[in-house]
């Protein structure tokens, strides 16, 4: 591949203004297919999950996901879109071997949900708010595997596989209107952007919103206009930039890329095209035209879909919090400061904390046990925290250090219990032996008997060098294998001397 | 000949549940008769001989083990290769799925199994249901049994020849603007196209998604109304499917034997179906069908239905545009013959295109490039959504016809069965053939086919077309039944006895009667 000229970021925000537009496809999480009743799951052999539906078997006939609709209209409403009254499915036709009827089902000028807003912050604590153009229901296409080629790409392939399991998995397509006065902000407004909607659709449940699987896909429309002209530029599409990074990345890349195309004085070519990871760069794909013919018409073979008013919004009663203003609410109630906020939320561990908190933990004592220990422990073994130890399991054992019971090393030492399923962690105290010593008799016969060994230092503490006491009480919290408040050891240390 | 194969359905289901006859012995004078004349009439693609008397036997077994079975339970049909069946190839009458056997059956088919009757084979049809002659079929013509050089209507020529040359008392069909009824016409038997959603789509090849509709083939009304009654009904899978509770059709059927059930029924005479460019003698067995109807008592009044004239432009846009998109899934990639481009690149795309080139006859092609036309940009609104627009007019003069009436006739078809070849050369001639059964698919309301005689000029079945309001499929069944026994009196017999005896070709039935 050949490398593109790139201009400056810097330079190219001086002469050109970025225009966004994005269409994330959000993959649902139904039990079953968009339009027949095959299981919407991942992993199985290939082409087992299919039917005469799914497959464009001659016969076939789709049948509405009810599942769908309900999930695409709480999505709509969580991007704050009127939901239509009126919607109806449309044939996009095209031949391709991944989608097996040579026509999607989607949805063209009558999409079931469409003028919503979603405003995100940015780090810098500016706002933007991005107008959604529209979201609408299609089904998913396939999964070719291309074969025989050095490169697993189509160019040069001998053959190519099609497993259908994917195809007919239910997605909503959302569709921005024009972003511009990004700016600078641009590459940052993209990836926040995803990040939103993402977070929407997992606090909604719809999707599994994982995007290294695929469950949220973007593709980003990018063109410059030059500062001053009230021409907008030509676009280019630049799909299925499957992380947040990359997200950021790839908004960046092309400003440059087109910046240094347009002062060379060439033009940009109205294109898809695709997104490298390895490279950081993005590649030609087909030529894109908006004479593009899809022959959109509505789709026969399905009814039109009316939502009654009154069920509308018995959904939008189901709605959670809108994430944005949930995480500003936490973040007061907790008293966190930013710095400490973003790093819960960054660590993906809001949930949990919220929940340990929900569970009796103290605000800071949650976020320093998520963040600090229990993130240790899964960085080090490649898994998620929630993976690890349940919230409530963490606000246990939060409530035996708040008690006196355990002293943070012994917490420690309880938290590596529970994750090794020994209980929960009053269990793990009682099995492993690990409570603090608080029975004071037993404390005083162990100073005796370091006193006793140590007269030397005794002697010293009763001349008030007191900071002699630290040998006694190291030789006490040893003989109690640590199972003792030092400071009350030291008290008591004290009190004995004096004898 | 086994006179087995001369009796209706009904009769035949009555005789199976008394004992009197097995329906081996019904579906083995069934397959003798295929046999002994199918090489001519050709209204098979397939004959499911073994499966056939498997069934049959199973049946009869059960019945002797005291089993209480339907109506048809043990009654031989033949099916339109345009349904999805398990066990036998479906192709419907393309080369692009010579062979293919599915996976799975259509919802009907299922139904027709269910109420135990016995499927002999799959009928011939022009090719994906396009045509009014079987002409379009990849597999060569089905002969109309009352004359071998003439057609036998189309696209389900193979199902009405096979009830009217008694090598099935039973078929299924589906009609798209016709293809049902007017091979009813042309052939003497009987066919229904029931109300949009009245039966379930699933698994018949789509021609035109909002215009195909399944339905009964026969000799009788009552045969078929009982057949309606098995495949009727709401079906989860087709989500055009009507929810609606049916009424019983066989007993709908059975009320209009009794006396005096067509007085004060109010017939409706469609202005625009009927006169000008109709045959004298077609012209004159309708005018001797509506007096025979006002004198047993209905009442005949004359409705307009102005657009009706714009029915065959708006037929010829939607069709093809549905078509155009429903065949798109004929790629070669999942089922069907696939064809290697001669020489260049072997990329799926240009496999796709030899596949279709090389599968689909020049009546498809035309078709799918007039849909493609018609649903590209710029042309979508003056083609595709004019049409839908005239669909809508059309609905509208059905419902201001049925304001005033009860049921609406016309001829089934302007003429009696053409001979070979006549119109391949005029597609638009072709085309208006349909000119009297397409509105009701433009509209939704069901339609039947029914015998009225015999036309003068030239010997030949003509057939008389009765629709009623959408949901209403039982009141032509009524009407029909009370009508057909008129004209049996009249004509002293059932139509189809005058119908020439079929001589076996000796020669090739061992041989050809599977195909």
């Amino acid at each position: 591949m050949a490398k593109a000229r790139l201009m400056d970021l810097d330079k190219a925000l001086e002469l050109y203004e970025p225009v966004l537009g994005f269409e994330v496809h959000v993959e649902l999480n139904t039990k079953t297919k968009m339009f027949c009743g095959c299981a919407n799951e991942f992993g199985q052999g290939a082409n087992t999950n299919t039917c005469p539906t799914c497959l464009g078997l001659p016969g076939g006939l789709p049948q509405v996901n009810q599942q769908a609709i309900e999930s695409s209209i709480r999505l709509g409403l969580a991007l704050g879109c009127e939901i239509a009254e009126y919607s109806r499915f449309a044939r996009k036709n095209y031949f391709y071997p991944d989608t097996a009827k040579n026509f999607q089902t989607s949805q063209y000028d009558e999409p079931i949900a469409f003028n919503g807003a979603l405003t995100i912050e940015l780090e810098s604590g500016r706002e933007v708010t991005i107008e959604i153009e529209r979201a609408h229901m299609e089904d998913d296409a396939g999964k070719l595997t291309h074969k025989g080629g050095a490169t697993g790409r189509i160019h040069g392939a001998e053959y190519s596989l099609v497993d259908y399991n994917r195809g007919g998995v239910p997605l909503v397509e959302i569709v921005t209107r024009m972003i511009e006065g990004g700016e600078a902000d641009s590459p940052e407004i993209a990836k926040t952007y995803v990040a939103s909607v993402r977070e929407i659709v997992k606090a909604l449940g719809v999707s599994n919103a994982r995007m290294e699987e695929g469950n949220v896909r973007c593709d980003v429309n990018l063109s410059l206009r030059p500062r001053g002209s009230g021409q907008l530029g030509t676009r280019t599409e630049t799909k299925n930039v499957n992380s947040l990074r990359s997200i950021e990345r790839a908004v960046r890349y092309e400003i440059q890329r087109q910046a240094a195309v347009l002062e060379a004085g060439g033009t940009i070519t109205q294109e898809t095209r695709h997104w490298h990871e390895d490279t950081g760069m993005t590649s030609p794909g087909r030529p894109k035209s908006d004479a593009d013919d899809y022959r959109y018409f509505p789709e026969p073979d399905l009814v039109p879909v009316a939502p009654s008013r009154e069920w509308v919004e018995e959904l939008r009663a189901t709605l959670p919090e809108p994430p944005a203003a949930r995480r500003k609410r936490l973040q007061a109630e907790w008293g966190f400061t930013a710095l400490e906020f973003q790093d819960v939320v960054n660590s993906e561990l809001l949930d949990l904390v919220e929940a340990t908190i929900a569970a009796g933990a103290s605000a800071p004592a949650a976020r320093k046990w998520w963040t600090g220990e229990i993130a240790r422990l899964a960085n080090a073994q490649g898994v998620a925290a929630d993976t690890l130890v349940a919230p409530a399991q963490v606000a246990a054992l939060i409530e035996l250090v708040d008690a006196g019971t355990l002293t943070d090393r012994l917490a420690r030492q309880v938290l590596e219990g529970v994750i090794a399923g020994e209980g929960t962690p009053v269990e793990v105290v009682e099995k492993r032996g690990l409570a603090v010593v608080s029975d004071d008799t037993a404390l005083i016969a162990a100073i005796d008997e370091a006193l006793a060994a140590q007269p030397d230092v005794l002697a010293k503490i009763r001349d008030g060098k007191v900071q002699a006491a630290g040998a006694v009480i190291g030789a006490v919290m040893k003989a109690m294998k640590g199972q003792a408040d030092a400071a009350r050891v030291r008290e008591l240390v004290l009190e004995r001397s004096a004898g | 000949m086994s006179d087995l194969i001369k009796l209706p359905a009904a009769t035949l289901g009555a005789m199976l549940s008394d004992g009197s006859v097995s329906a081996v012995e019904v579906t083995r004078a069934h397959l003798d008769h295929i046999d002994a004349v199918d090489a001519d009439i050709h209204a098979f693609l397939h004959v499911a001989r073994q499966s056939a008397l498997d069934t049959a036997a199973a049946v009869d077994a059960r019945r002797g083990a005291g089993e209480e079975l339907g109506p048809l339970a043990g009654v031989p049909i033949a099916i339109k290769d345009v349904l999805a069946t398990r066990d036998m190839p479906t192709t419907s009458g393309s080369k692009i799925l010579e062979g293919w056997i599915p996976p799975y059956d259509a919802t009907v088919v299922a139904r027709l199994r269910a109420a135990d009757l016995v499927p002999l084979g799959k009928t011939n049809m022009d090719e994906f249901a396009m045509g009014s002659s079987t002409e379009h079929s990849a597999y060569g013509p089905t002969r109309n049994p009352w004359d071998l050089e003439r057609i036998p209507g189309g696209s389900g020529g193979g199902s009405a020849a096979a009830v009217s040359a008694f090598e099935a008392p039973l078929a299924l069909g589906s009609d798209t603007g016709g293809s049902i009824r007017q091979p009813a016409a042309v052939t003497g038997s009987v066919g229904v196209k029931p109300t949009y959603g009245g039966v379930s789509r699933y698994g018949a090849i789509a021609l035109a998604s909002s215009l195909d509709q399944v339905g009964p083939v026969s000799r009788t009304v009552l045969d078929s109304a009982l057949l309606h009654d098995v495949i009727g009904g709401y079906d989860p899978l087709d989500s055009t499917s009507l929810t609606s509770a049916w009424p019983s059709m066989a007993a709908a059927a059975q009320a209009g034997l009794a006396d005096g059930a067509l007085a004060g029924m109010r017939v409706g005479v469609v202005k625009e179906l009927n006169g000008a460019g109709f045959q004298a003698g077609v012209t004159q067995r309708f005018e001797e069908t509506l007096a025979l109807l006002s004198a047993a008592g209905a009442e005949i009044v004359e409705v307009s239905a102005p657009n009706f004239e714009y029915a065959v432009a708006a037929y010829y846009l939607i069709l093809p545009a549905e078509a155009s998109s429903n065949l798109a899934r004929f790629d070669s990639v999942r089922f069907g013959i696939r064809v290697n481009p001669e020489d260049g690149p072997l990329t799926s795309e240009r496999v796709m295109a030899a596949t279709r080139e090389a599968g689909f006859g020049p009546e498809v092609k035309r078709r799918i490039i007039l849909g493609t036309y018609a649903l590209s940009a710029g042309y979508y609104d003056a083609y595709y959504g004019s049409a839908q627009k005239v669909r809508t007019l059309i609905q509208r003069d059905f419902d201001a016809a049925f304001e005033s009436v009860d049921v609406l006739v016309s001829p089934s078809a302007p003429t009696t069965a053409f001979r070979f070849g006549e119109k391949l050369a005029d597609p638009m001639a072709m085309y208006l053939n349909d000119i009297t059964t397409i509105p009701a698919n433009l509209a939704g309301v069901p339609g039947m086919g029914l015998p009225m005689g015999l036309a003068p000029e030239d010997g030949l079945p003509t057939g008389l077309q009765v629709m009623a309001p959408a949901g209403e499929d039982a009141r032509l069944y009524t009407f029909g039944a009370a009508l057909e026994q008129l004209l049996e009196a009249s004509w002293g017999g059932p139509l189809l006895s005058q119908a020439p005896v079929l001589t076996p070709t000796e020669m090739f039935a061992s041989e050809e009667g599977a195909v």
